[in-house]
Parts: structure tokens; C-alpha cells; sequence
């Protein structure tokens, strides 16, 4: 399992300097500098403030520093907003956006997984299509029409929620999780269906049923395990759609959360904080991906093993 | 043998000599008994009809303000159907440009990754060995990128062009693709019928053809009724950033991101839009399940 997991973490790097060879350069071909204002700066201080962020240096030495920079996570300043480091405002934004993704992640585990299994057990019966074609709907809809939907209903014509801000307070918190988890609740319920109903139909389940457990058992101890592997396969784009579906819920509910700055720093043409943020994005997705590699080798040994005797 | 006993024996001969019926027959036939995918084929041609044709059966413009009316609710009055916006634009005009942004942008850029895909993976698949490895490593390296990211990035640096859009939502949504036809060209190339193909004397060209082709068809036409819908989304997603298309032209990303901020004073400014929006891709979501349960008959229960 160690030999596993290290295996996993080595292919890992590859994709990460990819990706911050990808952020550096694409920073590179963007027109215009850092200092460019509405007046020219006198050349003397041009000078002087490319030599302090190293601007002056050939490209390659530039790259190496920016890695260097990367390996120790320091993003460098804003280019827009003064005084700011990227760390800062990362620091900042962070602790919101996460809480926000964690609570959706685990609100579509919870409603997701019972759902789908539910619709399993009751394959093709109305039941079954009626919460598939729901389930249906929620990936249809996109969550920046649910989110004002939602204010619609809740905050302006219930008045029961508030329509933006944040706080750490359930009341603010609701409509967003509620946002950012519903399509996340369809993928998994359907995803929980078809694989629950592949394994239902499975020898090994036959053999519970004939040796006359009882079917609570059968479902819960043997049923949703295997069934259940599919499902955290899902969790690595799931990451990503939390990521990029935080963006539309924190501008559309004034969360000052990572993704509301990405948005901001964006048409600022604040490059620096839009590729930390792009980094840190990516990083967070290789990790989750590497994470749910190992979760999944430690549910189903055989690809361990599987892989062992490949690399032998 | 006179004619009327040919007749009769050809007659007899029809009924035992059943004809035998390609895969696309039984899919159709398939598809025809799936009622929801077929409503949302229905669905799908008549909004393509109707975003064609409606802006000319208009007497509004896009672009150009109604005086009298701004910000007023659907009314037949009036002749806005669905209402006007705040500029006192017709919506119903809006809508439905927008719309042909919206399902030209899904299809071009679907088309675009599809090229880059069916290349990558079909040469990948066909070659194997080293050169596949390598070439799947590197869409397994890309594939963990935050790449709605870059393509914000991209639209930053480089402009809002809709031409842009196609090539950058293109380039993002190959990878699925070359993944599935290299898995899909990798099991065909040893599949026993292409084995027995060969042993019949088929050249490769013929093989390709007959063999790998069709059965490459029906994932591609599959995967492109799922990937439209997607692309749709991503390019909505810009729109509503500001990220996307620009006025005076607009999108169904973009009346959403209008609507949705006078939300209070004109919900019907959000509605419609949004309306059109989920009813297309839930179409298009439906007419894909559909057709791969059609044209998958081993996912059949």
C-alpha cells in the first residue's frame, strides 16, 4: 500500500510542473506589463521596479525563480490590489470557499448516495423514473439560473433567507451549499443507481440471498460497498465542479471567497492572483485526485495488486 | 413457372428469408420506443426551427430599443411577447439570438474537439504500445488541470472573440473524446469479426470502413448528444462572467447574468432566458441517455 501510494504521489509531479509551466508562460504571452498605467513611468523607475520584481532577467532564470517561488507557495504580489500579497488575499478568501465546498460535498454524499440507492432497489418502477428524471433536471440546470432562482423564491417572495453576504451562520450558509451541492446530488444519485443496480445483479450477491441472509443485511453489508467505488471515483471531478462552480455562487451571493477574487482578478487583468489562483485550484484537484486513487486502492486491493505485478 | 405462381412463391420466399437489420436499424427502432428521448428530439428541432426563424417573423430587432416600453412583463399589447429589458430591447428577439449563439457555440466547438479527439485517440489506439502510453500520459497530465480556469484566462488575454470560444471550449473538451476512441479503437483492433475480416482477405482500408468505423460511430454520436450540452454550459458559464459573448450580441449565459440582476423588478427577464437554456440541455441530456441505451445494446436491461 506505502509502495502504492508513492507510486501515485511520483506520477503526480509531472502534472503539477506541467501546470505551473503552463501558468508561467501563458502569463508571458499576455500583453502588457504590470506597471503599464494611464501615464508612462519615467524610465529610470521602470528600471528600478523590474529589478525589484526581476522582470529584468532572462526568461529561463525567471522561470526558475517563479518554481522556486511555487515550491515554497509564495504567489507573489497583486499586480491590482497594492499592498496585497496573492498569499494574503488567498488566506483570506480561502477558509470561506472551503467551508462553503466541504459542506456541499458532504450534503450531495448524504442526499446523493440513499437516493440513488433508493432508485436501485425500485429499477424501473415509477418511483425510479420519477427521482431520475429529477435527478435529471438537476444536471440540466445550471446553477447560476438555480441561485437566483432560489433568492427568488426564498429571500424576496418567503423572506425567509438572507439574498447575499456572508457569515459563518447557517442562515447565510444555506442557499449556497444548497447551490453548489444539488447538481453534485444528481451526479451521484445516478451514478449510486446504475453501479448499485450492476452489483445487485452480481453472483456474490445471489449467494447472500441463498444462504438466506436478510435483505437489510445483504444491502448494507454486502451491496453498498462495491457499489459505492464509483462513486469515489467521482469525488476528482467533483472537486473540480465545486471549484469552478464556487465561482458563480460566491459572485451571485457576494461571498468573498477564493473564486469571487479569481473573478475579480480576471477582469482586472491581475495576473499574478489569477494564476495563483489557477495553481492553487490545480493543486487542490491533483491532490483530491491522488487522495481518492488511494481511498479506492484501499477499498479494492485488487488494483493494488493489480499494479504491483504490472510494475514487476 | 407461370407468373402468378412466381409471384406467390416470391411472396413465400419474403416471408422466410428474413432481411437482416443493420445496427443503426435496430437502434433506431430502439430509440423510437424511448419516449423521452424522442420527445427531446422533437424538442431539439423545433427550438433549432424556431431560433432560425422567429427573430425574422419578429417586428422587433435586437438591438434596437423599443422607446415606449422598458422593463414592461410579457403582454400581447405591447407585442413583446416575453417582455422587454431594461433597455426596452424585446426579449423575445433576444431570446432566441441568443439562443443561435448558444447552439452555434455547441456545435462548433463540439465539432472542433471531436476533430482533435477522434485524431489524438484514434492514432493513439491504432498505434499502441510506446506512442500510446506517451500520448495518454500526457491527456492523463492535462486532464488534472483546472482547465475552465485557463480558458477564463485565455478569454482575459487574449479578448472576448466568440471565434476564440469555439477553439478554447474546443480545446478543453477533446480529452474525453480521444479517450474514448483510443479504448474504443484499442478492443476493436482485436476484436475476433475484424480477425475474421482479415482471414476473408478484407484490406485494411475495407476493414477500417465496415469494421471500425460503424462501431466507432456510435460512441462518437453518443458522446457529441452529451458533449453539446456541456459546451452550451461552458460557454453560458463565460456569458454570465461577462467573460463571454459581447453585446450587441448576447447569449443565454448572458440574458441569465441580465436577468438575474433585475431579478426583483422583471423576473421575467431571468425566466425566459433560463427557461430556454434548461429545457435545451435537459433535451439534449435526455436525447444522449437515449441513444446510447439505443446504440449500446450490452447496457440493456
Amino acid at each position: 500500500m506505502l509502495n502504492y501510494s508513492l507510486k501515485r504521489l511520483a506520477s503526480a509531479i509531472p502534472t503539477l510542473f506541467l501546470l505551473i509551466t503552463f501558468a508561467f508562460f501563458l502569463i508571458r504571452i499576455a500583453p502588457g506589463g504590470p506597471f503599464d498605467g494611464e501615464r508612462a513611468l519615467p524610465p529610470d523607475i521602470e528600471a528600478n521596479l523590474a529589478a525589484k520584481y526581476h522582470l529584468d532577467e532572462p526568461l529561463p532564470m525567471q522561470y526558475l525563480r517563479y518554481l522556486w517561488q511555487i515550491v515554497r507557495l509564495d504567489f507573489g504580489p497583486s499586480f491590482h490590489y497594492l499592498d496585497w500579497t496573492v498569499n494574503d488575499l488567498i488566506a483570506q478568501g480561502a477558509p470561506v470557499s472551503f467551508t462553503l465546498g466541504g459542506l456541499a460535498l458532504l450534503l450531495a454524499l448524504a442526499i446523493g448516495i440513499p437516493i440513488g440507492a433508493w432508485a436501485a432497489l425500485r429499477q424501473n418502477r415509477p418511483g425510479d423514473y420519477a427521482v431520475m428524471s429529477i435527478a435529471m433536471v438537476g444536471i440540466s440546470i445550471p446553477n447560476f439560473v438555480v441561485a437566483p432562482l432560489l433568492i427568488l423564491l426564498f429571500a424576496i417572495s418567503l423572506g425567509w433567507l438572507p439574498a447575499g453576504g456572508w457569515e459563518f451562520s447557517p442562515s447565510r450558509m444555506v442557499l449556497p451549499v444548497i447551490t453548489l451541492a444539488l447538481p453534485m446530488i444528481a451526479y451521484i444519485a445516478r451514478i449510486t443507481r446504475g453501479s448499485m443496480i450492476e452489483v445487485l445483479r452480481s453472483s456474490f450477491i445471489r449467494t447472500a440471498r441463498a444462504k438466506g441472509l436478510p435483505e437489510k443485511e445483504i444491502l448494507f453489508n454486502h451491496a453498498l460497498k462495491p457499489a459505492l467505488l464509483p462513486v469515489i471515483s467521482y469525488l476528482g471531478p467533483a472537486a473540480a465542479g465545486i471549484l469552478t462552480g464556487s465561482v458563480v455562487v460566491e459572485r451571485i451571493f457576494t461571498i468573498p471567497g477564493i473564486g469571487s477574487y479569481f473573478v475579480q482578478g480576471a477582469l482586472n487583468r491581475d495576473y499574478t492572483l489569477v494564476m495563483g489562483v489557477v495553481i492553487l485550484y490545480g493543486i487542490l484537484i491533483i491532490l483530491f485526485n491522488y487522495l481518492v486513487d488511494l481511498i479506492y486502492a484501499w477499498l479494492d486491493p485488487r488494483i493494488r495488486y493489480d499494479d504491483q505485478e504490472a510494475g514487476a | 413457372m407461370n407468373e402468378s405462381e412466381r409471384d406467390a412463391f416470391d411472396q413465400a420466399l419474403d416471408t422466410r428469408v428474413i432481411q437482416g437489420r443493420s445496427l443503426w436499424v435496430d437502434a433506431w427502432h430502439r430509440l423510437l420506443k424511448n419516449r423521452a428521448a424522442l420527445a427531446s428530439l422533437l424538442v431539439l428541432v423545433v427550438m433549432v426551427a424556431l431560433v432560425i426563424i422567429g427573430p425574422m417573423m419578429s417586428d422587433w430587432d435586437h438591438e434596437i430599443p423599443d422607446w415606449d416600453n422598458y422593463s414592461t412583463p410579457p403582454s400581447l399589447e405591447t407585442g413583446h411577447l416575453f417582455g422587454t429589458d431594461a433597455l426596452g430591447r424585446d426579449l423575445f428577439v433576444r431570446t432566441l439570438i441568443g439562443g443561435r449563439i448558444s447552439l452555434l457555440v455547441g456545435i462548433v466547438a463540439t465539432l472542433v474537439s471531436l476533430l482533435i479527439g477522434i485524431s489524438y485517440g484514434a492514432i493513439a489506439g491504432y498505434f499502441g504500445g510506446r506512442v500510446d502510453n506517451l500520448m495518454m500520459r500526457f491527456v492523463d497530465g492535462i486532464y488534472a488541470m483546472p482547465f475552465m480556469f485557463f480558458v477564463i484566462v485565455l478569454m482575459v488575454i487574449f479578448g472576448r472573440n466568440i471565434f476564440l470560444i469555439f477553439v478554447a471550449i474546443g480545446a478543453v473538451n477533446w480529452l474525453d473524446m480521444a479517450r474514448i476512441v483510443r479504448g474504443q479503437t484499442l478492443s476493436l483492433k482485436n476484436k475476433p469479426f475484424v480477425e475474421a475480416a482479415r482471414a476473408c482477405g478484407a484490406t485494411e482500408m475495407q476493414i477500417i470502413r465496415r469494421h471500425i468505423v460503424p462501431n466507432l460511430l456510435g460512441v462518437v454520436i453518443v458522446y457529441v448528444t452529451l458533449t453539446i450540452p456541456q459546451v452550451i454550459l461552458i460557454e453560458s458559464f463565460l456569458s454570465f462572467l461577462g467573460l463571454g459573448v459581447q453585446e450587441p450580441l448576447t447569449s443565454w449565459g448572458a440574458l441569465v447574468n441580465e436577468g438575474a440582476q433585475e431579478l426583483e423588478t422583471a423576473p421575467w427577464s431571468l425566466l425566459f432566458p433560463a427557461g430556454f437554456l434548461a429545457a435545451t440541455l435537459f433535451a439534449f441530456n435526455f436525447l444522449g441517455d437515449g441513444l446510447r441505451d439505443a446504440l449500446d445494446p450490452k447496457d440493456r436491461v
